[in-house]
């Protein structure tokens, strides 16, 4: 399955700078370890040391968000979107 | 959801029913004359008390619009000083104002714009101690602040006192904006229960933000206030509204409220306000910065060494479009490279590392000092002091 993962801002800087990249993945789960595996960098940004996704960082199928579909677990088809979102802060002063 | 849950205004009591002027007809008459907003509508926005939590780069068309669009009291949140590193964005201030308190130069704005409404302002650092007494006179709380401690906090004053927030924010060019705290809605917790650990996630000092994002984003919130205030249209709940303006998109994920919600779901844990800068791990963007000390030069002190020849390793580990601003002629790795690449440093010289304000070269000591590097030093203040008390023509920014 080819599928398209949309890399946030904030994250682009482990990541060669990509905003998106198409990869073969038939479960979340598969498509963010090619991720890591190809920016390895981003690995610790986007995992906690205990191996679970970081509490700050979620991660969509299309408009969905995996902790409401099966996770790790959910299924890609053919052209679907993930996008990683990060919590951002910025707004006022500096 | 529900379609008109009308949420907003608390119209007082024992006040008779607001009425126009004859002026206030002429002012808004753009409004009344649209059947969206009307006399009715127009009145409920005359009635209608909206905080707002910084006056920052979201806070500044916020205001703008939410003051030009009548509504009754607005209040305004904030403890900062006007800089000029402010204006490329924060509109609501002209070059004179640069070393006023914000609050002040804003007031005196939204005043000039428009005489006929309330404008309260609150000079003060929210707190878990003042946030729930200060929300109280309020029926919307729009968050357009800079820092994961005090979302966290607007957030739960927000659910504690069942209070919309219109949540907005913003990454170099990419905004996030929805509304949390809505009947039966989701809340910032239900989407990230958890803030990033300090110096995972870049602020805007670090990372930058184009200057018309903030725009963008702060007129979002404020449509979306005025929405919530006349009752009309779908608002932005339940949904998350990302915004790239370098791909010029729009993008609409599903935002759904958590039954195990520490704060809003079904058992909740949090019922009283907590300790922000605690639970977002001390440093927040404001909270005083370095938390590894390590050995320091001052400024002073290295321009001596180096006038005396002393063979220094002077090491720059911000980013290459950084040091095309100004430069110490440093030998330049950015932070993020420094494991990868410090075998190109030589640890039988002596090492100064230097950043921009001291904070990244700090980190970049410690690592080096843990790698087994014994003399490096860390710039005190990297250039920013460099600038002031070296050489004035290094610029700052």
């Amino acid at each position: 399955m080819v599928v398209k993962v949309i890399i946030p801002t904030p994250l682009r800087a482990y990541a060669a700078k990509q905003e998106s990249v198409e990869l073969q993945a038939s479960t979340v789960g598969e498509a963010l370890a090619s991720l890591t595996s190809r920016y390895q960098e981003l690995r610790k940004h986007l995992y906690a040391d205990d191996g679970r996704l970081r509490s700050f960082v979620n991660v969509y199928v299309n408009d969905e968000d995996i902790r409401y579909l099966q996770k790790d677990q959910t299924r890609l088809r053919e052209g679907d979107t993930v996008s990683i979102v990060p919590s951002i802060a910025g707004g006022a002063s500096d | 959801m529900a379609t008109k849950t009308e949420i907003a205004v608390t119209p007082a009591a024992n006040q008779p029913l607001a009425t126009l002027s004859k002026e206030e007809v002429l002012r808004y008459s753009r409004h009344l004359i649209m059947p969206e907003v009307g006399m009715d509508g127009q009145l409920k926005l005359k009635q209608a008390k909206v905080l707002c939590i910084g006056t920052g780069g979201l806070g500044a068309p916020l205001g703008l619009y939410l003051a030009a669009a009548g509504v009754g009291r607005i209040g305004i949140v904030d403890f900062d000083t006007v800089d000029f590193t402010n204006l490329q964005r924060q509109i609501l201030f002209s070059s004179e104002d640069v070393g006023r308190p914000k609050i002040e130069a804003a007031k005196e704005r939204l005043r000039g714009l428009n005489p006929d409404i309330e404008i309260r302002a609150h000079e003060m650092r929210l707190t878990s101690e003042n946030a729930l007494e200060l929300f109280k006179d309020y029926d919307i709380i729009v968050d357009g602040t800079d820092n994961f401690p005090t979302r966290y906090l607007v957030n739960d004053a927000c659910v504690l006192l069942k209070k919309p927030n219109v949540y907005g924010s913003i990454f170099r060019f990419e905004g996030q904006t929805t509304i949390f705290g809505y009947p039966d809605g989701p809340c910032y917790r239900c989407l990230y229960p958890e803030p990033p650990p300090p110096g995972l996630v870049p602020s805007c000092a670090e990372g930058g933000v184009l200057g018309v994002l903030p725009g963008i984003v702060g007129s979002i919130q404020a449509a979306e206030t005025l929405k919530l205030i006349i009752g009309k249209g779908e608002p932005l709940v339940g949904r998350l509204l990302l915004f790239d303006a370098l791909a010029m998109r729009f993008r609409e994920l599903k935002l759904r409220k958590n039954p195990e919600c520490p704060v809003c779901g079904n058992h909740p844990t949090v019922t009283h306000l907590i300790d922000y800068a605690e639970f977002c791990g001390v440093r927040g963007e404001e909270a005083p910065a370095p938390q590894v000390t390590v050995p320091e030069i001052t400024p002073r002190e290295l321009k001596s060494r180096l006038d005396r020849g002393d063979d220094l390793f002077i090491l720059d580990v911000r980013e290459p479009h950084e040091y095309q601003i100004c430069n110490l002629g440093g030998y330049l790795i950015p932070l993020g490279d420094l494991s990868r690449r410090a075998s190109e440093l030589d640890s039988s010289r002596e090492i100064i590392a230097h950043c921009r304000s001291g904070k990244r070269s700090a980190e970049a000591t410690e690592f080096l000092r843990k790698a087994g590097f014994r003399k490096v030093l860390n710039l005190k203040g990297g250039i920013l002091a460099w600038s002031d008390e070296v050489d004035p023509s290094v610029p700052k920014y």
